[in-house]
């Protein structure tokens, strides 16, 4: 057994831009994710950012093979799942699930909790015995915090806080190794989403779960993860563990994103250095050639950044970085310039947005087929 | 003399067969002239409708408004329409959390923008477009020029909200007011808003209604911030004051419950317990008190007033019973 529960190599998916009246012509790509190589440990909680379109979501579903890569490997416990197909991979995807941000729409209205709770365990034979499931699902209830009379009830009796601890609960109910929590927390208020970041700390404990954890918040991912992944337009552009990232982010980007984050703390935020980044996001379907980030690095060095695109390695022990001058720049040898804003044209007519409803499955179930 | 005087605020909505909700429960705080003031709270304590009631943008049909909104000693609540509309040109500029809502999508960003100058600030067409490219430009817009005849919906999220900034600031206005003006937009693109407008009140002088559900962003931008739960202000404090030693329970809570980006791994986070749903009506007690840690028996029974902490170097008021102790913060040193 290896110390790896789940791995990607070169992973690429490439969303094809139609047009046409029927939509028969394929005019480009988007490069959602673009070649990322990242391994999850066995009992760790990894923690992907980065900003909305830059892929972290469709990362998270190439990994469940709930979208399929267009090119790269997955690799779960040891197992190849690139070319597995039908009844092997759905008995492999009961060890992986998937929790979302919005409770809501990942919940159907019309099914009760206990519906929703045992319609899993059914698909994956699980509920045998009615005695044994119903002991287990009041067991489960109890660990994420719902009162047991919560069965007969209904989603939209359940305040926000309370559908995330349903659609955790549903996703444990498989016994999974592996939860891919995409944004668990970001449509709560931060009293609630304080609740539900220690809830997801104590079922690890009391699970020995595996997580992949994708947020836009950096302070949360901070501080739920051990080891953090950035991304940036379809690749990871830095990794390290969590509290080695913060104390020496190297990679331009990162450094910009962690100087961005505000800090509830009048003297920090006096006291911080701000890196403004010019412009915004390029999009994706037409992402820079070289670094994809030098048309907004303030460290950008002419030629190499503008054509040769870095490939992520390794700085020390356990930090890649994928920048040219990665060293230069902790050695303080080059500085930061300004950097002029360039125009990125919105793109009218082409991909879906990130919040877009067909970006994700309406429900678990739906995304794992019958 | 306050630039705005906001007196018991209170707004309910009534809609036929259904409860009247609350949304405003008795809102008072003061905007100095120049000053940046926090309205921070979680969502639905009423930040968005205390703004629209000032700024006169609330529906016709349903709410129930009284109490006072004083702008330069005009009662803003018993303006006509057009006089609003007129105040709106001149003295009040809203930016909201999105932008695409707000513009007008049929009509090219430069003519929204000289619309504004022509009407308000009696500007010849020609005048206007030439200062609606240096508007543009100082908000930081790219290629401003080329700008002015494109529509909204080719603008990035970030672009278009600067857009609105320059709307909201064509009239010069002397208070502008920010709801979650950045709540939409990435984290590199928040602190490049934020960057430009402070810039923009430092250096035009106007006041700033900053609204926000995020402390960080409160913590770097405002002067004095008041923290709102279930309607109404339940502490006041300069900024240093407020986060270096929050008095009431839920301001207490709200910093115990955030991740900090430079707090270490591991350290396990101290949520408020319960939701707003817990909450009990104000004309009973304090709306906080079934999910507050120091409650006791008289704050379900007495509704708490807004006092001032006497005796001590800050100026601060608050809402409480049985105020968190003016203790040190988790250890930190008092400054
Ligand atoms: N099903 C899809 N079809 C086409 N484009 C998509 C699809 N899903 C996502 N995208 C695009 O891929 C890019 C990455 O999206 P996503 O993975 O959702 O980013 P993130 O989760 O980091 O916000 C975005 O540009 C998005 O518009
Ligand atoms: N037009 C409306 N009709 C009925 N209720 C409303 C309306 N607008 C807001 N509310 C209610 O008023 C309360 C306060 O809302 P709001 O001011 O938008 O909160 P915040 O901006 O702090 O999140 C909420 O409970 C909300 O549901
Ligand atoms: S490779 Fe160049 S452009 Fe890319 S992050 Fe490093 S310095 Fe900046
Ligand atoms: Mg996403
Ligand atoms: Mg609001």
């Amino acid at each position: 057994m290896t110390d790896t529960l789940v791995e990607v190599q070169d992973i690429k998916v490439h969303f094809p831009i139609k047009r046409g009246v029927v939509l028969d012509r394929t005019v480009g790509y988007v490069y959602a994710v673009d070649g990322v190589d990242l391994a999850i440990r066995r009992g760790e909680t990894y923690g992907l950012v980065g900003e909305s379109g830059c892929g972290k979501s469709t990362l998270g579903r190439a990994m469940l093979k709930l979208t399929e890569p267009t090119a790269g490997r997955v690799v779960f416990d040891g197992i190849d799942l690139s070319a597995m197909k039908g009844e092997p991979l759905r008995t492999m995807r009961r060890r992986m699930q998937m929790v979302f941000q919005d409770p809501m729409s990942s919940l159907d209205p019309r099914q009760s909790v206990e519906s929703i709770l045992v319609e899993g365990m059914r698909a994956h034979g699980l509920d045998t015995d009615r005695q044994a499931t119903a002991k287990r699902l009041r067991s489960l209830l109890s660990s994420v915090g719902l009162p047991s009379t919560s069965l007969r009830r209904y989603p939209h009796e359940f305040s926000g806080g309370q559908r995330q601890r349903i659609g955790i609960a549903r996703a444990l109910t498989v016994e999974p190794e592996l939860i891919v929590a995409d944004e668990p927390v970001s449509a709560l208020d931060v009293s609630v989403q304080a609740q539900v970041i220690n809830l997801l700390e104590d079922l690890q404990q009391e699970f020995g779960l595996t997580y992949l954890v994708i947020a836009h918040d950096l302070a949360v991912v901070r501080h739920i993860s051990d080891r953090v992944g950035v991304m940036y337009l379809g690749g990871l552009v830095e990794e390290a563990p969590s509290d080695l990232l913060y104390a020496e982010p190297l990679h331009p980007y990162t450094r910009a994103l962690f100087s961005a984050v505000p800090v509830p703390d009048p003297i920090v935020e006096d006291r911080r250095e701000r890196i403004l980044l010019a412009g915004d996001l390029p999009s994706p379907a037409r992402p820079p050639a070289g670094c994809r980030f030098h048309t907004r690095c303030p460290w950008r060095q002419r030629q190499r950044c503008d054509t040769e695109r870095p490939a992520l390695r390794e700085i020390a022990p356990g930090h890649r970085v994928a920048c040219h001058y990665a060293e230069d720049i902790r050695a303080g040898k080059i500085r930061p310039h300004a950097v002029e804003p360039e125009l990125v044209e919105q793109d009218v007519t082409g991909g879906i947005g990130p919040d877009d409803p067909l970006a994700g499955p309406a429900s678990v179930t739906e995304a794992l087929g019958p | 003399m306050a630039l705005l005087e906001v007196r018991d605020l209170k707004v309910e909505f009534r809609r036929r067969g259904e409860e009247p909700v609350r949304a405003v429960d008795g809102v008072s705080f003061d905007v100095q002239p120049g000053q940046t003031v926090g309205l921070v709270g979680e969502s639905g304590c009423g930040k968005s409708v205390t703004a629209l009631t000032i700024m006169g943008l609330l529906p016709k049909r349903g709410p129930h408004v009284s109490g006072s909104a004083r702008f330069d000693a005009t009662e803003l609540l018993s303006l006509s329409d057009r006089q609003m509309r007129d105040r709106r040109g001149r003295d009040l500029g809203m930016v909201f959390q999105d932008p695409l809502s707000s513009l007008n999508p049929v009509v090219p960003i430069g003519l929204q923008v000289t619309e504004v100058l022509e009407r308000h600030r009696g500007m010849s067409r020609r005048q206007a477009t030439v200062e609606a490219a240096d508007l543009l430009d100082k908000v930081g817009i790219p290629d401003p020029r080329r700008r002015l005849d494109e529509y909204p919906h080719q603008l990035s999220g970030g672009m278009r909200q600067r857009a609105l900034i320059a709307i909201a600031l064509a009239c010069r206005p002397r208070l502008l007011i920010a709801d979650e003006p950045t709540t939409a937009l990435d984290v590199t693109i928040q602190a490049q808003i934020l960057a430009l407008l402070a810039n923009l009140v430092r250096d035009t002088e106007t006041a700033l209604i900053m609204i926000t559900h995020d402390l960080g962003v409160v913590a770097g931008l405002c002067d004095e911030v008041n923290v709102l739960y279930a309607g109404r202000v339940v502490e006041r404090a300069k900024r240093h004051d407020l986060f270096a030693i929050p008095r009431h329970p839920y301001t207490h809570g709200l910093l115990s419950s955030i991740p900090r980006l430079d707090a270490p791994r591991g350290d396990r986070l101290s949520p408020i317990t319960g939701s707003v749903a817990d909450n009990i009506p104000w004309t009973t007690g304090c709306a906080f008190a079934p999910r507050c840690p120091n409650a006791l028996d008289v704050c379900v029974e007495v509704t708490p007033e807004m006092t001032d902490d006497v005796g001590v170097p800050d100026n601060r008021s608050l809402r409480c019973h049985n105020p968190v102790e003016r203790a040190k913060r988790d250890g930190e040193a008092l400054v």
